[in-house]
């Protein structure tokens, strides 16, 4: 497999002046839990942090997410283990909130027929640059709504809920992950609002080039080892999906079987992931781009091997980056701990700063937070003794 | 009529355990307490209409999972949180 060359293929790469600048400013940590929400703040130099109280503490949070086109903007989705899900939205970065009036819900079902239900919100996407008050949603079981007011109301996005193949698709509730079958990697391609990408667990990747109004799989050549037909259109289990937005006809997907990368032009998934050292396997939840270098990716592989532990392998946790779009890869595990660390990292645990050098980040599902200010290749632990982390995001240019 | 509110739905009523409503029918009632308190219902009702797993509504010492049977002006109305762990 050849590594496509990311500095002349002018079709697909945003023109250079659109390069986006290091941030040098403060930064936080969004960091969502089974039981609440925090917000760790980087001090000067992204050294000393500070934890916050706990936001809606005991609501499970999957997902709270910065809106870039207004930094002090915040919207989470959340439920509890007893109320229904919905989305609180923030105005003043944290301090006070707001619920939505109308959250995600599927249409009602006529009489005697069986209609779905929203489980909970798990994945928030801000709309298209240029969209202010726009944002997605990915819900559990597999719904995809959209909000043009900033998140007070939200609406069905039919072309994906009531797709005649919806149901085929995304199989039945079993098809997902242990805690239900989610919508995620909600991603809009910076070059065009109507032009979008999906991730299903279970599922598969999905396009649409009318803003969501049709869907189309996009799976070939991705593995799904868990299905008895050897190549299928759709089924598949991507666990995160990502896009580079210097380079968005390039995709990257952190797959349960498997890293891959796939180029549009070309059209079929590529395994980067085989390159990975064979004792690790290229088994993992999420998947981390560098904001500047669309070649380098960072992964955290998880234990993929028989029952699917889903812990770091062997006990020894460890980052592994690539610089040349998956064809090589590192390990990086200074300062994580060397043995006896059964550590999970969920598929939206994981996350990355624009500073330069970049800044990593990771939740585990123990409650603990790591972070490296060099690119992954020091890890300290930033906070610790958290419930289970669902999702960590990165929030910048705050006042 | 008398509807206790339980400790998970007091952020929406104020911190009030307990509020006054009417309604010909517990989905009546509860459409009137979402009027006031916004997104209460759909926290313990979902989009089909259902009683969320999680929760349990009793009329007086009945429980009732159908929201459509008739209330009285002097029905007391308690929505509880069923047992859960974890």
């Amino acid at each position: 497999m050849s590594k496509p060359d990311s500095s002349n293929d002018n079709t697909s790469v945003v023109p250079t002046n659109h390069k986006p600048k290091p941030d040098k400013g403060p930064l936080a940590l969004l960091i969502a839990t089974r039981k609440g929400a925090f917000i760790l703040r980087g001090g000067k130099n992204r050294g000393k942090w500070k934890l916050s109280e706990p936001i809606f503490l005991g609501q499970m949070v999957h997902h709270m997410v910065q809106d870039p086109r207004d930094p002090q903007t915040i919207l989470m989705g959340c439920r509890t283990g007893h109320l229904g899900p919905t989305i609180f939205r923030s105005n003043d970065f944290g301090k006070t909130w707001t619920e939505a009036q109308t959250p995600p819900a599927f249409p009602k079902a006529p009489e005697g027929e069986q209609g779905r239900v929203v489980d909970h919100v798990f994945w928030l996407t801000p709309g298209h640059a240029t969209e202010s008050g726009v944002w997605w949603a990915g819900s559990s079981p597999q719904g995809l709504f959209r909000s043009e007011d900033g998140g007070s109301t939200w609406e069905g996005v039919s072309g994906f809920n009531d797709h005649p193949m919806r149901d085929a698709w995304v199989g039945g509730l079993g098809d997902g992950t242990p805690d239900g079958p989610k919508m995620h990697s909600i991603l809009i391609d910076p070059r065009d609002p109507n032009h979008m990408y999906i991730g299903m667990s279970g599922g598969g990747v999905f396009e649409s080039t009318d803003r969501g109004a049709d869907w189309k799989p996009l799976n070939k050549g991705c593995v799904a080892d868990f299905l008895p037909i050897p190549d299928p259109e759709y089924g598949h289990d991507p666990h995160c999906v990502r896009l580079h937005p210097l380079m968005p006809d390039r995709l990257y997907q952190q797959n349960h079987c498997g890293i891959y990368r796939l180029e549009r032009d070309e059209g079929v998934w590529s395994r980067i992931g085989d390159n990975m050292p064979r004792k690790v396997g290229d088994i993992g939840f999420p998947m981390v781009l560098h904001p500047r270098d669309p070649d380098t990716v960072w992964v955290f592989p998880m234990d993929g091997t028989t029952v699917w532990p889903r812990t770091s392998p062997d006990g020894k946790p460890a980052a592994y980056v690539t610089h040349d779009a998956g064809q090589t890869w590192k390990r990086l595990d200074k300062g994580l701990p060397r043995k006896h660390a059964w550590l999970t990292v969920q598929r939206q645990a994981m996350t990355a700063d624009s500073h330069e050098p970049v800044g990593i980040y990771f939740g585990t599902t123990n409650g603990d937070v790591w972070g490296s200010t060099n690119e992954g290749k020091k890890w300290d632990c930033l906070t610790r003794h958290l419930p289970h982390v669902y999702a960590v995001e990165v929030a910048e240019h705050l006042k | 009529m008398k509807v206790y509110v339980p400790s998970a739905l007091r952020s929406y009523t104020g911190q009030r355990d307990e509020v006054e409503a009417s309604g010909a029918s517990l989905d009546e009632l509860l459409r009137e307490l979402d009027q006031r308190y916004p997104g209460f219902r759909f926290r313990i009702i979902d989009e089909q209409g259902s009683i969320r797993p999680h929760i349990k509504i009793f009329v007086n010492h009945d429980q009732v999972r159908d929201l459509t049977g008739r209330l009285r002006a002097e029905d007391e109305v308690s929505i509880l949180l069923a047992l859960s762990g974890g």
